[in-house]
């Protein structure tokens, strides 16, 4: 690991202006995807920005419709909360299923979603419930924000403070885990919104998608039976010795009806 | 044997604490004055040239002290890292034995072959540094998956090896077993990989070496299994010194698995860099590191075929194997093969005829050498899956057609065709036992519990037979082995009657100090408390040859018990004199010295005093002082044995296995302490669970590893696991004075083919005939999908 400059600001604007003063510098939030590729050299920061000391942005609130959850709330914290799992019980869920013990104490919601990994189990909640992302200057809706592979919407240098999920009527996320990393070969979040109902597929490609035919599929009839013979094609599909292309598909189908069938 | 501490207590582990607090110390912890840190520039390339290595970029940087190549090796003279093990090919030629240079010279041969170390003041500026230095390599054909290694044409790992051949080696009579299949009334056969896997102990590789020119003195401090084993092959072959000048400490090791026995170049090159720097110098490996330079375990390639009567009794086998050596020939490499495989192949059945033939091949791989159970669990694995499948052509109950070719207890001693010689045992009984705990007869229901949640549900079983206690020093010389392979003690009891124990075995992981402890306990009475088990230094043990193939209670402990013996006889003079009776009157019991039918006595401690304090003292006849030593050297390997039950749940939309129970009995002898043998058996279970299920080592055709790291590479953790049922028969050893035949590896020799056997029971129904290790959740699904497929065709 190289040498760099560590910074602990006490507010948001100062975290910002440090990060836009230093060509290259990165946040440093849990730590549990940056850390490893610093350790491996595969990332040289000049700098980090320590998020550790910014106030407010450990909080959850269930608002009415909305639960409000701080982008350093870590994994854990959201896996325990009574009020996330009252509300959104496959948010809480989901949370609890993130990497091992190890991960979910360090790292963060905001990390997960400013990081995009294509197998993080974060963004298929975010897509699936159609969850706006709030930043530091503004906001992003789930739908436009998830660009590509570790590719978002976020502008360099902003900063995510919070991710605003709306209640669903009813959801449940469904994870086939790596056997070694547990990150998501495939995982599916499925719910019921008062937009309607939402299908969405991390880990299979190069970044979280929805799958229109599913969506349709289940909108007809919320039942595992009904995405019988739906398929999504293997050819975009990520493929490594894990899992090929066609086994993740596969997997879609089978992960899909697991979640429909847990619905709640 | 009336001591609440001795032979058969679960004494809790006495080494635990400093290990739970995180006060253990391990090489890594060592920090000597004026310290130093090597990082070695490796080879990115299964196979190239070496045109050049640049070094003066990396010399110019911060802090750097030195950067040495293979032509700093060969210009100071320093040996080849030596094989410890000569076989020899069927036509009587000696195995092709290329040169291993401790750097490479010319041309490295796998991804992770050292080019050069960088020394610095600091880790950080020897990383740096090493960044900094041009290796020129010419990339070449690289052989790097035993499978292409075979293949015509293959590109050469060494010019003198043609095809790759280190050696084309056989054992047993082929006519005899040419006889057999003809008569037989069934031929099975299989065609069988065994996975390779990475052995991953929790502690990585370190060294630290230096050199006290003052003295001409040199200290190792490193991650070995056998100390004193390194000492001699530094002091014979490579750093090429005189032995009393070279002291090796291998303080706490976290784990070895056996890739820790072996001399490893680093250790070499640290003792040398130390001379040259003039400052200690520590290396430690990172985990990738070990993953691309720790040998590694199993990658066979077998054909094996059955011959069986009408009745299926077994008449013969034949095996032929390939067995990856990978690019340099490491300590014990071909050994496991050979003598610690083929030797197995009998099995716990009674075979009238067996013919194996094995080609060790060299591949652009880091080595394969002895990893838990080496050689034992690739015969097993191959035997098993071959009983199993007998009793699936055959149509034959698979419990039965092994009870009728079990070894029965009154056929030992029992001569195999395959040189060894089982001292005792009882197949039957191990058998009947793992049934009875298995709750076999309740197998059914269970099956149909499984099919009611829409999972598949398979049984399977091994019966296995393992050598353990590698030994004696005659017989491993005869058949290659370049070092004896006995062991030495040192017992010595101290004037207020503790007692200190050096032992020549070494403890990664398996508590000597708690079992060896028992020893003494039990045999002089004093509380396990008052023992101190001493290992893994060779200034402060007599001799030893360390730690592995299960061999540290058969011989470590005999030579103990031998030592103890000792002590006891000089005590029973100094207690015959202080009783004022006669020698042959005195005998010692629980830890008192007692004239024969009387109550006059003397404690061991007042004994011991008085070896110290000789006032009243047979001085004419007896030495003062209370010490003795005893080396052994063992008549025979010892057989444990026993039978592995396990069940499986899979998920046939998703192809995953779950392990849903593990029941094994096994007979590793008489038991020193209950739970450290339990706990001998999950650890061997788990890494057996790990290579069934999890593990592979993957290699491409160029030689580079595919997932040499944790994100690729699955290790068992305990959420893959279920509690292990264990139990034990015992039949006690004939040959050593304990009774005791070892356990550290029946766990992953036994388990792997009953899981490979439960996973093909579950899916023989779809109409799936083989899977290979690791059953991962794809392969399994792919084999769900073809039979499906297969069957609709």
């Amino acid at each position: 690991m190289k040498d760099f400059e560590f910074h602990r600001p006490a507010s948001i604007k100062d975290a910002v202006a440090l990060v836009a003063g230093t060509s290259g510098a990165k946040y440093l939030a849990g730590g549990q995807s940056l850390l490893p590729v610093m350790k491996l050299d595969l990332a040289e920061p000049p700098a980090l920005v320590s998020l550790a000391r910014l106030p407010g942005l450990a909080d959850i609130r269930v608002d009415g419709g909305t639960v409000a959850i701080g982008a350093l709330c870590t994994h854990d914290q959201v896996a325990r909360s009574a009020d996330v799992a009252k509300a959104i019980p496959a948010l809480a869920a989901l949370a609890s299923h993130i990497g091992d013990a190890q991960v979910r104490n360090r790292g963060t919601l905001g990390g997960s979603v400013a990081h995009a990994d294509p197998a993080a189990d974060y963004p298929a909640a975010l897509l699936g419930l159609g969850a706006t992302i709030v930043t530091d200057r503004g906001k992003h809706a789930a739908d436009s924000y998830f660009k590509g592979l570790f590719e978002t919407s976020l502008a360099d240098g902003e900063l995510v403070t919070a991710v605003h999920f709306p209640v669903p009527r009813r959801a449940a996320y469904a994870k086939f885990a790596h056997r070694a990393s547990k990150y998501a070969v495939v995982g599916v979040f499925v719910a019921e919104t008062a937009g309607g109902v939402r299908v969405a597929i991390t880990g299979a490609g190069a970044t979280v998608f929805r799958s229109a035919a599913m969506e349709a599929a289940l909108t007809s009839s919320m039942t595992p039976g009904a995405l019988d013979g739906i398929t999504v094609p293997a050819d975009d599909l990520n493929a490594d010795a894990e899992a090929s292309a066609e086994y993740r598909a596969h997997l879609i189908g089978v992960m899909a009806k697991r979640a429909v069938a847990a619905l709640r | 044997m009336g001591n609440a501490q001795g032979i058969g207590a679960a004494v809790k582990r006495k080494e635990d604490r400093r290990f739970l607090v995180g006060r253990g110390q391990y090489t890594d912890d060592v920090t000597l004055p004026n310290q130093s840190f090597a990082v070695f520039v490796r080879s990115p390339y299964g196979h190239a040239k070496v045109n050049g290595v640049d070094a003066k970029a990396a010399l110019a940087a911060p802090d750097v002290l030195a950067v040495l190549t293979g032509a700093d090796v060969a210009a100071d003279g320093l040996g080849g890292i030596p094989c410890g093990w000569l076989v020899k090919s069927k036509d009587g030629s000696n195995m092709v034995e290329p040169p291993h240079p401790a750097l490479a010279q010319g041309k490295v041969r796998h991804v992770g072959d050292p080019v050069a170390m960088v020394i610095a003041s600091t880790k950080a500026a020897a990383k740096a540094a090493a960044a900094l230095v041009e290796v020129d390599y010419e990339p070449l054909p690289a052989a790097g998956l035993l499978a292409n290694a075979i293949a015509p044409g293959a590109p050469q790992v060494w010019d003198e090896a043609p095809g790759n051949v280190c050696f084309d080696w056989h054992i047993g009579d082929p006519a005899t077993t040419d006889a057999a299949f003809a008569k037989a009334a069934h031929v099975v056969e299989l065609d069988l990989v065994n996975n390779r896997v990475a052995p991953n102990p929790m502690e990585p590789r370190a060294a630290n070496g230096s050199f006290d020119g003052a003295n001409d003195q040199y200290t190792l401090y490193t991650t070995s299994q056998n100390p004193h084993l390194t000492r001699l092959l530094l002091a014979a072959f490579t750093l090429k010194v005189p032995e009393h000048k070279l002291r090796v400490i291998a303080p706490d090791v976290g784990g070895g698995f056996g890739s820790k026995i072996f001399h490893y170049a680093e250790e070499l090159l640290v003792l040398w860099a130390s001379r040259r720097v003039g400052r200690p110098v520590k290396w430690t490996s990172d985990r990738m590191e070990a993953f691309l330079t720790d040998a590694h375990g199993r990658d066979h390639i077998s054909n094996a075929k059955l011959a069986l009567d009408a009745d299926g009794k077994f008449l013969g086998l034949r095996v032929h194997t390939y067995a990856a050596m990978g690019a340099y020939l490491s300590t014990f490499a071909p050994a496991v093969p050979t003598y610690l495989y083929a030797t197995l192949l009998s099995g716990p059945y009674d075979f009238p005829a067996i013919y194996a033939e094995v080609k060790a091949i060299f591949t652009n791989t880091v080595a394969v050498d002895a990893y838990r159970g080496a050689g034992r669990p690739e015969a097993t694995y191959l035997l098993e899956r071959l009983v199993e499948q007998a009793a699936r052509q055959l149509g034959m109950d698979r419990v039965e057609l092994r009870r009728k070719n079990l070894i029965r207890a009154d056929q030992f001693p029992y001569q195999t065709q395959v040189a060894l010689q089982y001292d005792i045992g009882d197949y039957q009984a191990t058998l009947d036992l793992a049934l009875a705990q298995g709750d076999y007869a309740g197998y059914p229901a269970r099956a149909a519990a499984s099919k009611a949640n829409g999972k598949l549900r398979g049984f399977g079983m091994s019966t296995y037979i393992e050598a353990c206690g590698i030994a004696p020093s005659a017989l491993v010389g005869a058949l290659g082995a370049r070092a004896g392979l006995y062991e030495a003690a040192n017992v010595r009891v101290h004037p207020t009657g503790s007692v200190t124990v050096f032992t020549g075995t070494h403890s990664h992981g398996q508590g000597h100090e708690t079992t060896f402890a028992q020893l003494i306990a039990d045999r002089l009475g004093v509380s396990t408390d008052q023992v101190e088990v001493v290992h893994g230094d060779t200034d402060r043990i007599p001799f030893g040859m360390g730690t592995y193939g299960s061999r540290s209670a058969s011989v470590g402990g005999s030579a103990i018990v031998k030592a103890l013996d000792k002590i006891v006889d000089k005590g029973k003079k100094i207690a015959a004199h202080l009783l004022e009776a006669s020698v042959a009157d005195v005998e010692f019991k629980d830890g008192q010295y007692r004239v024969v039918g009387t109550d006059r006595v003397k404690a061991f401690g007042e004994v011991a005093f008085a070896a110290y304090v000789p006032h009243n003292y047979p001085i004419e006849t007896v030495e003062p002082g209370l010490e003795e030593s005893a080396f052994y050297d063992p008549k025979n390997f010892t057989f444990p044995g026993g039978t592995h039950l396990v069940e499986v749940e899979i998920d046939p939309e998703t192809g995953v296995v779950e392990v849903a129970s593990v029941t094994i009995a096994d007979d590793v002898g008489v038991i020193i302490n209950p739970m450290i043998v339990d706990g001998q058996a999950h650890g061997g279970l788990a890494q057996g669970i790990g290579q069934a299920l999890l593990e592979e080592a993957v290699y491409d055709a160029e030689g580079q590893l595919t997932n040499g790291t944790y994100m690729g590479y699955c290790m068992p953790r305990a959420a893959d696991l279920p509690n292990f049922k264990v139990g034990n028969h015992v039949t006690a050893c004939t040959h050593n004075p304990l009774g005791v035949k070892g356990v550290g590896e029946v766990g992953a020799i036994g388990v792997p083919p009953a899981v490979i056997n439960a996973v093909l029971d579950a899916l023989a129904p779809l109409g799936v005939t083989d899977i290979s290790m690791p059953a991962t959740p794809e392969k399994v699904w792919r084999a769900i999908q073809a039979a499906r497929a297969g069957k609709g065709a």
